[in-house]
């Protein structure tokens, strides 16, 4: 059930419906109820994976709780008699306990992830080191089913039970309040990757029908849809075309393309984020933001903490942390520190840790070597960016222009363009081709296309690039205005017919110039597929 | 206060209503953009509902037939409920829809359409489904209709169907926005022009000949309504030379109609007695008759109706036979008028 189909939307007012009109004590249970339902509606073996990540997952958190319980028993009946270092002892004997409990849940659901994703990804590999051993045997692909939204609820339920773990968070008593956590249709599919510790308190809560956040709930929805459907699905015909014919489009079509594909992924991913917002606003419920106007970022490092923020976070906290501080990290940043002297020793865990962080983005937006090049991409541009801090440091000393209206633009351009140029290999899906399509935009000169009309000529039509450019205004402006805060607040304060002009002309531009129905191949989300 | 807020909700209520259904007017497509079929469905409901004779089936019933010649000759008062491409299923559901109004003495169904088992085009089922008012029939036969790429909603709310034509509108849109010209003669689109059968191609060999298991169902089901509504079923089978009608298809068909005691008709084979001539009578070289071919098969088979049904001769009728005096001379009308256009004598 796409979140652009009438059927999505049909559910959507039949679960409003009886959210607000059944006691609101059920309102959770009923969220559930809804959950697996379009969970079941997207392949019902699907259920079977999210059901074993969820028993787990809650199994491990309850007996981890459980065993800290009898510690903490153990430790008040004996505090007379036991020694400070017994007590460290038993500590530390309960501590490993529940390392291992979490160990085992990790690996688990992890190895499920990894298995159903990632088998194909390894096969196709070994069959590659065959061949190039002229072993002249290959092994055979399997089969896999890829449950949706596979990625986003592992990570979801491994960072709850790392949370529980540390003991950030209390682990959930009821099965089946853990149960909608995990499977909270709104963010199932593409996230945001949300922490159960900011969720539970508005996912459990009762709700009474409050207009106003209703409105602004539906408000945000309208905008995603203006998003999604508007600019990302009318630009698609436009990127397929120049992506997937690539002996044709190459030179400054690379150039046309990767823009054109940096509009459509940011419509696309953000107007679907916002539909997630939008929905789980509706019915009262607060779910993390995972954009900040990321295209106004002024280097890589801060586009990455503005786009899929709570991705990145998660990384952070639960990768990259983690293995800054381990022990054989401490060690090798303590041998480098000898061996290398103190510029490169404190650089050695931070380096191997990003790498690390970087290698596990490309491969967790999918199982092919294009995604990790991507990841790894990013993690040079990051480093070597870092490198260059004392040059930019001396660059603004000699020349004052930090702060100032153009160089800013020029920041934020060269981020975009960055990106973009990185995100070729996701384009492209073809290590090797990337790399030559990027050189063509050098070799080739056929810059003359941006006037020579043949733009027209890859299955956008003159009306279409009208709606795109007003489309990207459109985008730009409210990102702009977003920068003294939330646009949709702003409206609400407008007079009767003022909010009306908007919201209605809103609704309408989506009805007319939304790229949907027969005609029009639909297309489900970009994060769908991670 | 209150109030104030209440009669704003209505005035924008009904801003949004009156502006949505402007815009869905506007945007879908007129009969003037040359999609008739849409208009040739709905004229129906415009009509006195008193019809003896009722034909259904695809656009070798609305352009093979012409109700006036059947009046004139033979005071058969009928209508022709046809659409292009029209599937079995549309044409039970059409017929079904058909007698919420009326029941004829006489069913004039074309069998072409036992060839598909399947729902074919949408721009075909839109020919069909569009003209139809809203009634029970009408949602049956869209979900009997649907490919698989369609959605209900869309027909439900057409705008959701036409809404990227805003790009392609004419000032015809706006032009008739309210008024839909005629286009048919009790169902019957006249076409005048000649353009004389050539080579009809070669059948294409089938991989199956056995008509499909719901094409047969909505068969059974015509039959069942007609009976149960005592009305006499013919099966007929129009003189297109193409799409080929295999010797196969045509067995199955007598083997139906004796079974089920209904008279069958295949006019492929009775072309020179109805002294039809696909030099001078086909308008697109032999698929469907132009207006002369139309009116000798019509007066061949007002002989038939006359002879094997029920249906008598009801130019006595005065007020019936007012009505026909009108729509007579919007006939020779539009026939004077296209032998210009199409500069035939």
């Amino acid at each position: 059930m796409l979140f652009t189909s009438y059927q999505f939307l049909e559910f959507l007012l039949l679960l409003f419906l009886l959210y607000y009109l059944l006691p609101a004590g059920w309102q959770w249970k009923i969220l559930l109820g809804a959950s697996f339902l379009f969970y079941f509606y997207a392949g019902p073996v699907y259920c079977v994976y999210i059901a074993v990540t969820i028993v787990t997952t809650w199994f491990t958190g309850r007996r981890i709780e459980a065993v800290r319980a009898k510690r903490d028993n153990w430790l008040q009946e004996h505090k007379e008699t036991i020694s400070k270092e017994e007590k460290k002892s038993y500590k530390a004997a309960v501590k490993h306990k529940t390392w291992i409990l979490t160990l085992c849940c990790l690996l688990l659901n992890l190895g499920i992830l990894a298995v159903v994703k990632y088998t194909n990804f390894v096969i196709s590999n070994l069959n590659g080191l065959l061949e190039a051993m002229g072993s002249g045997k290959s092994l055979d692909f399997l089969n896999m089913i890829v449950p949706l939204g596979i990625s986003f609820y592992t990570f979801q339920s491994m960072g709850y039970i790392i949370d529980v773990y540390r003991g950030t968070v209390e682990a959930e008593k009821n099965p089946f309040r853990f149960a909608l956590f995990v499977s909270f249709f709104p963010q199932l599919i593409q996230g945001p990757i949300s922490r159960f510790g900011d969720l539970k308190k508005s996912l459990f809560a009762a709700h009474p029908f409050d207009g106003r956040t209703v409105c602004l709930g539906l408000q945000r929805i309208l905008w995603g849809f203006f998003k999604k459907l508007v600019i990302a699905d009318r630009i698609l015909t436009g990127v397929n075309t120049l992506i997937h014919n690539p002996e044709i489009y190459d030179g400054a079509w690379v150039l046309v393309g990767m823009l054109f594909y940096a509009l459509e992924l940011y419509a696309d991913f953000t107007g679907g984020i916002d539909i997630t917002i939008g929905i789980a606003q509706t019915l009262g419920i607060q779910v993390t933001e995972n954009f900040n106007r990321p295209y106004f970022s002024k280097n890589i490092k801060e586009y990455w903490n503005r786009w899929h923020i709570t991705m990145g976070s998660w990384f952070t906290d639960y990768i990259f942390y983690p293995i800054s501080v381990c022990k054989p990290m401490l060690k090798l940043s303590k041998f480098s520190r000898n061996h290398f002297g103190e510029i490169i020793g404190k650089r050695v865990p931070v380096y191997l840790s990003s790498f690390v962080v970087w290698f596990a983005t490309g491969i967790w937006h999918g199982a092919s070597w294009n995604f990790i090049v991507w990841g790894l991409g990013n993690w040079l541009v990051i480093m070597v960016s870092q490198e260059f801090d004392p040059l930019y440091k001396r660059f603004h000393d000699r020349f004052p222009v930090r702060g100032k209206f153009g160089f800013r633009l020029f920041q934020v351009v060269r981020t975009v363009l960055l990106m973009s140029c990185l995100r070729l290999f996701d384009c492209y899906r073809d290590v090797p081709l990337t790399f030559r399509m990027f050189g063509s935009m050098f070799r080739r000169g056929n810059w003359n296309i941006f006037l020579n009309g043949e733009l027209l000529g890859i299955g956008l039509s003159a009306a279409d690039f009208l709606v795109l450019l007003a489309g990207l205004v459109l985008l730009v402006t409210v990102s702009l205005l977003q920068r003294k805060g939330s646009v949709r607040e702003r409206i609400a304060g407008l007079p009767f017919w003022g909010r009306f002009a908007l919201w209605y002309g809103l609704f309408l531009a989506v009805l007319l110039l939304g790229a949907y129905g027969v005609g029009y191949d639909s297309s489900q989300f970009i994060y769908n597929q991670f | 206060m209150k109030g104030r807020k209440i009669g704003r909700a209505i005035a924008a209520a009904g801003i949004v209503v009156c502006s949505l259904a402007l815009l869905q007017r506007i945007l879908t497509p007129k009969v003037t953009d040359g999609i008739i079929e849409r208009a040739l469905i709905a004229e129906y409901y415009e009509e006195a509902k008193d019809h003896d004779v009722i034909f259904i089936g695809d656009c070798e019933v609305y352009e093979n037939f012409s109700p006036a010649v059947l009046w004139e000759k033979y005071g058969i008062n009928s209508y022709i409920r046809g659409s292009a491409q029209q599937l079995i299923w549309q044409s039970y559901y059409l017929l079904e829809d058909t007698l919420r109004y009326e029941t004829p003495k006489v069913v004039v169904f074309n069998v072409l359409s036992m060839q598909y088992d399947k729902p074919q085009k949408e721009a075909y089922n839109r020919m069909t489904l569009e003209g139809m008012r809203w009634s029970a029939s009408k949602v049956k036969s869209i979900y009997a209709s649907m490919t698989s790429k369609e959605n209900f909603e869309d027909y439900l709310f057409p705008i959701l169907r036409y809404h990227s034509r805003w790009s392609d509108l004419k000032l015809s849109d706006l032009e008739n926005l309210f008024q839909v010209p005629r286009v048919s003669h009790n169902g019957y689109y006249m076409r005048v022009d000649v353009k004389a059968a050539g080579s009809i191609p070669d059948p294409v060999p089938l991989a199956e000949y056995q008509f499909g298991s719901n094409a047969y169902l909505y068969l059974d089901k015509i039959t069942q309504l007609c009976k149960d509504k005592g009305i006499q079923l013919i099966l007929i089978k129009a003189p297109s030379l193409y799409p080929h009608w295999y010797d196969q298809w045509e067995t199955q068909m007598e083997e139906y109609a004796k079974e089920h005691e209904l008279l069958y008709l295949n006019f492929l084979e009775c072309t020179e007695e109805a002294g039809l001539d696909f030099q001078t009578d086909t308008y697109d070289g032999g698929l469907h008759l132009n207006l002369s071919g139309a009116e000798k098969l019509s007066n061949y088979f007002g002989r038939i109706l006359t002879e094997k049904t029920a249906v008598t001769d009801r130019r006595g009728e005065a007020e019936l036979a007012a009505v026909w005096a009108e729509k007579l001379a919007v006939y020779e009308q539009e026939k004077q008028k296209q032998y210009i256009q199409y500069g035939v004598n």
